[in-house]
């Protein structure tokens, strides 16, 4: 845990002291201390390319009133800096008086442990991993042109201390391993990409050579491309594949129910609560409490414990994302879903590990059931236009279907949607939920956080697929 | 204010004497001070406001041909000094890398002219209000439009670059950004579309009230969109997604790519790669410049650079280490273009318009859909079906596919180049695209 009081001038009862006086007659607000340490490493080209190690300090001071948010940061912690930051929230809320909200939910839970990652593993022991990917897989097949591998460390601990003295605290480990492999073969060049990661200790995701099954996905990924055929262009159906797929779930549905957009009334979703968006059948979570996620918080960072939250159960509109800001004005509660990318950030509603639960259908059913139409198994990144409901993601692996059968491979495309009408088109859901390996990022408002995704195999009876072949 | 240049140049000083004397061949540093305010509006009222002051902090050291660097944002001396020692730490145990090292001494930018990229004058916050209040009274003045959001952002930065071979230069920079969003709602849809406008100065962003009026208007004639069917159609793309194929193309070229093979544009120089009327350049002098710089983010002096010249690939972006790599100099391209443009077409905007009877005008594109090493493209879209010139009804949830090798020389500019942003495009025609839909 970082101690935030002993390197200034600012002590915690000056602290306290200028945080209650800030925020007494605000409605809410907090200040939020951050101390992260970071390290990527990455091979490249055959080569240690380059090993970076960062170290960030700072604070972020909030004062809510009504609808207005304030904010100050600065990466400069004493008592000078504060005083000013104060000034600052003071002068754009000094006409719009609140009533302080003292109630925070507590919990002893936690979902990770106190651990700086980086200081587990030697760097000497991290160069030698990444070396034996490259040679591994350069030695596997004449046809890889390029690996890049890479480590990405973090631990990041935070302090909220709220008007009256409130202190909570979160240690929070992050690591990341990657491969992404490039092969070429009678003149065409085709990459594939794989990565793990959660927060836990390096080690726990690499014991077994586990680095070895994540160099073979890559390589298996980029080696399926190298045979694949433009993709078909138009309405068809889509079976998609367990695990990481679900980032359709966190594009076209995920976004479209945090607590801002409806409080705002620009998402598509904002009067559709209680109503029916999905097949029967169809469950969405969003869940910041598995062990070790990459999207699990032990706290949020305006200290609200998370939860499972349900979004939608049998098809039915049940929740949306809240942070407190939005929760207060729509006459909620928080769910724990208030996030920033850092201290530099304003809090907002954000996904943790957003998942679709199993039915019990198989996927060789629903192959069995398409006559013309794709199975996509791997996805690149996706994004989504909240107001008018459209979304779209990147297949980086994915087969033709025709008549029951899977057939040849086909190049990456876009796939289109529409959020609010897509989940109404499941026609079948797998008995197969699977979370994914542990390596998204969500992007909102500038900000990125790490989250997961988890997904059984669906049917969709219709979407559009971006291909070049009609 | 933002920290003098005597600050930074004391703590850039600070860091690489403790590197040297620890041992370290060499040693650069970056030390930046940026301050920034922001004032969001929505629906004609106050909404958040944003202070930031944040100095940042970048260091390599060099043991011969090894190195590593660290950044922090904590610029107390003891915390530099812990970590200077854990990158030299860290440098002796990474392995040699032949590539490895500063910029030639003779390629370093002697020379600073001033390119006017510093406007001092302070915007209050209670102007910025104004500035919202009457950009959004003239968003929303449209019933149709039901949620309205600005924001205005000032921002000064500072910085020194400096390294162990005696170069030591930085200057001062600002921008002003306005920008809004609007909602519109009509029975059948809902639509969002924006407008913004970044400057280095102040007195020329532009005015509220047309900023507002052209978001509105622009979300406005996107409400009860249709979904077209499949086919080939001549596709024209707005200024502000033209703009983006110059993004791809720059990322396709840069000395990085080329040298990993990862580039649908290796060993393509001097090769015809767009159609033979097209020019690229990369002007890094333009006063004023969103993109303008006076030398790279290794100090390496920086020239205006034509990268395609009658179609042709002329110049990959170079920096020190994949320059070494490729067996070419620098050219001032660690960080990429600066002022990218493609140099204006001579048909109008008009004239483009009407070229195919039917062709599909793209406004907005979703998704991450470019891979530069195959150069397939294919990303979601909305825009207009284009009749006889006339936009005819709003477009959307349609992807539109290609590949760049075959785009690129399909493409025919208007003659309506502005230098708005730092990368610049005029609106574009590309024929033989494949659009899906129903």
């Amino acid at each position: 845990m970082s101690d935030f009081f002993n390197k200034s001038d600012l002590t915690r009862q000056h602290a306290d002291k200028i945080v209650s006086e800030t925020l007494n007659n605000c409605d809410d607000g907090e200040l939020y201390l951050e101390e992260s340490k970071s390290e990527s490493i990455l091979l490249d080209d055959n080569k240690i390319k380059s090993s970076n190690y960062s170290s960030d300090l700072g604070f972020g001071f909030r004062a809510i009133s009504n609808e207005v948010v304030a904010y100050s940061y600065s990466n400069e912690i004493s008592k000078d800096s504060l005083k000013n930051s104060s000034e600052n929230l003071k002068s754009t809320l000094k006409s719009i008086k609140g009533t302080y909200n003292h109630e925070i939910p507590k919990s002893n839970k936690k979902f990770y442990e106190d651990i700086n990652p980086i200081e587990q593993k030697t760097l000497d022991s991290k160069l030698e991993v990444l070396n034996k990917v490259n040679d591994f897989l350069r030695k596997k097949d004449g046809s890889v042109k390029q690996v890049t591998a890479s480590f990405a460390g973090e631990q990041k601990s935070i302090e909220i201390i709220r008007s009256g003295g409130e202190a909570l605290t979160d240690v929070r480990p992050l690591i990341r391993f990657n491969v992404s492999v490039m092969l070429e073969k009678n003149g065409r060049k085709e990459t594939g990409v794989y990565g793990i990661g959660g927060r836990q200790s390096y080690d726990d995701y690499l014991k077994n050579d586990n680095w070895k099954n994540v160099c073979e996905e890559a390589f298996r990924i980029a080696s399926v491309n190298l045979e694949s055929k433009p993709a078909p262009a138009g309405e068809m159906k889509v079976v998609l594949g367990p695990g990481w797929p679900a980032i359709l779930i966190h594009e076209a549905i995920g976004h479209g129910l945090e607590g801002d957009f409806n409080r705002k009334k620009t998402s598509a979703f904002h009067d559709l609560m209680g109503e029916k968006v999905a097949s029967e059948g169809v469950t969405i979570v969003d869940d910041g409490t598995i062990d070790n996620r990459r999207g699990s918080l032990t706290i949020d960072d305006e200290g609200t414990p998370t939860e499972r939250t349900v979004l939608i159960e049998n098809g039915i509109l049940k929740n949306f994302m809240q942070d407190r800001h939005n929760a207060r004005l729509m006459n909620t509660r928080s769910t724990g879903s208030g996030r920033r990318e850092n201290y530099r950030h304003i809090v907002l509603p954000r996904m943790r590990n957003t998942m679709m639960l199993s039915g019990n259908q198989t996927q060789d059913e629903m192959i069995k059931s398409v006559d013309k139409g794709i199975f996509a198994v791997s996805f690149g990144g996706g994004q989504v236009d909240i107001t008018s409901g459209k979304f779209v993601f990147n297949c980086t692996e994915a087969y033709e279907i025709n008549n029951g059968k899977i057939g040849s491979s086909i190049k990456g495309a876009t796939l289109i949607g529409d959020g609010p009408s897509i989940l109404k088109e499941v026609s079948m859901v797998g008995n197969d939920m699977m979370l994914d390996p542990g390596i998204g990022t969500c992007g909102k408002a500038g900000q990125g956080v790490p989250v997961g995704v988890a997904q059984p195999s669906i049917l969709i009876d219709k979407m559009t697929v971006g291909g070049t072949k009609l | 204010m933002v920290k003098d240049q005597e600050f930074l140049k004391s703590k850039a000083s600070y860091c690489l004497d403790l590197a040297k004397k620890m041992g370290a061949t060499d040693a650069s540093v970056t030390v930046g001070h940026s301050i920034s305010e922001t004032v969001n509006f929505r629906n004609k009222s106050l909404e958040a406001s944003d202070r930031s002051d944040g100095l940042a902090l970048s260091i390599e050291t060099y043991l011969g041909k090894r190195r590593s660097s660290i950044s922090s944002s904590n610029l107390l001396d003891e915390n530099i000094k812990t970590l200077i020692e854990k990158c030299f730490e860290t440098t002796k145990i990474t392995p040699e890398d032949e590539f490895n090292s500063l910029p030639d001494k003779n390629l370093l930018a002697k020379q600073i002219s001033s390119l006017n990229l510093y406007d001092e004058t302070r915007f209050e916050n209670d102007k910025k209000i104004k500035y919202l209040k009457d950009l959004e009274e003239s968003a929303s003045s449209d019933k149709q439009i039901i949620n309205t959001e600005s924001s205005f952002t000032e921002n000064k930065s500072n910085f020194i670059l400096a390294n162990s071979d005696g170069f030591c230069d930085g200057y001062k920079t600002s921008s002003f950004a306005a920008s809004c969003v609007t909602v519109a709602k009509d029975e059948n849809s809902m639509e969002r579309d924006y407008e913004f406008s970044s400057k280095r100065h102040l007195s020329d962003i532009k005015q509220a009230t047309d900023l507002g009026n052209k978001a509105a208007k622009q979300t406005i004639r996107k409400l009860s969109p249709k979904k077209i069917g499949s086919e080939k159609i001549s596709i024209i793309f707005d200024k502000r997604i033209s703009k983006g194929m110059l993004s791809a193309f720059a990322s396709a070229i840069s000395a990085s790519a080329i040298a990993r093979g990862t580039s649908f544009l290796k060993n393509k120089i001097d090769q015809q790669v767009f159609a033979n009327s097209i020019n690229v350049i990369d002007k890094p002098d333009i006063i004023k410049g969103m993109g303008s710089q006076n030398f790279d983010s290794e100090g390496v002096n920086s020239n205006t650079l034509q990268l395609i010249e009658n179609g042709i690939l002329k110049n990959y972006l170079v920096d020190t280490y994949n320059g070494k790599k490729l067996n070419l100099k620098s050219n001032g391209r660690s960080g990429g273009t600066t002022n990218l443009y493609f140099e204006k077409g001579n048909i109008s905007y008009e004239d483009l318009m009407k070229k195919n009877s039917r062709s599909l005008y793209i406004t907005e594109t979703i998704g991450h859909g470019s891979n530069l090493v195959t150069g397939d493209y294919s990303v979601g879209a909305t825009g207009f079906l284009v009749e006889d010139g006339e936009f005819k009804f709003p477009v959307n949830e349609i992807t539109i596919a290609g590949n760049f090798k075959d785009m690129f020389k399909n493409i025919i500019l208007a003659n309506d180049l502005e230098f708005e942003y730092s990368v610049n495009s005029p609106t574009m025609m590309i024929e033989g695209m494949t659009v899906a839909g129903k």
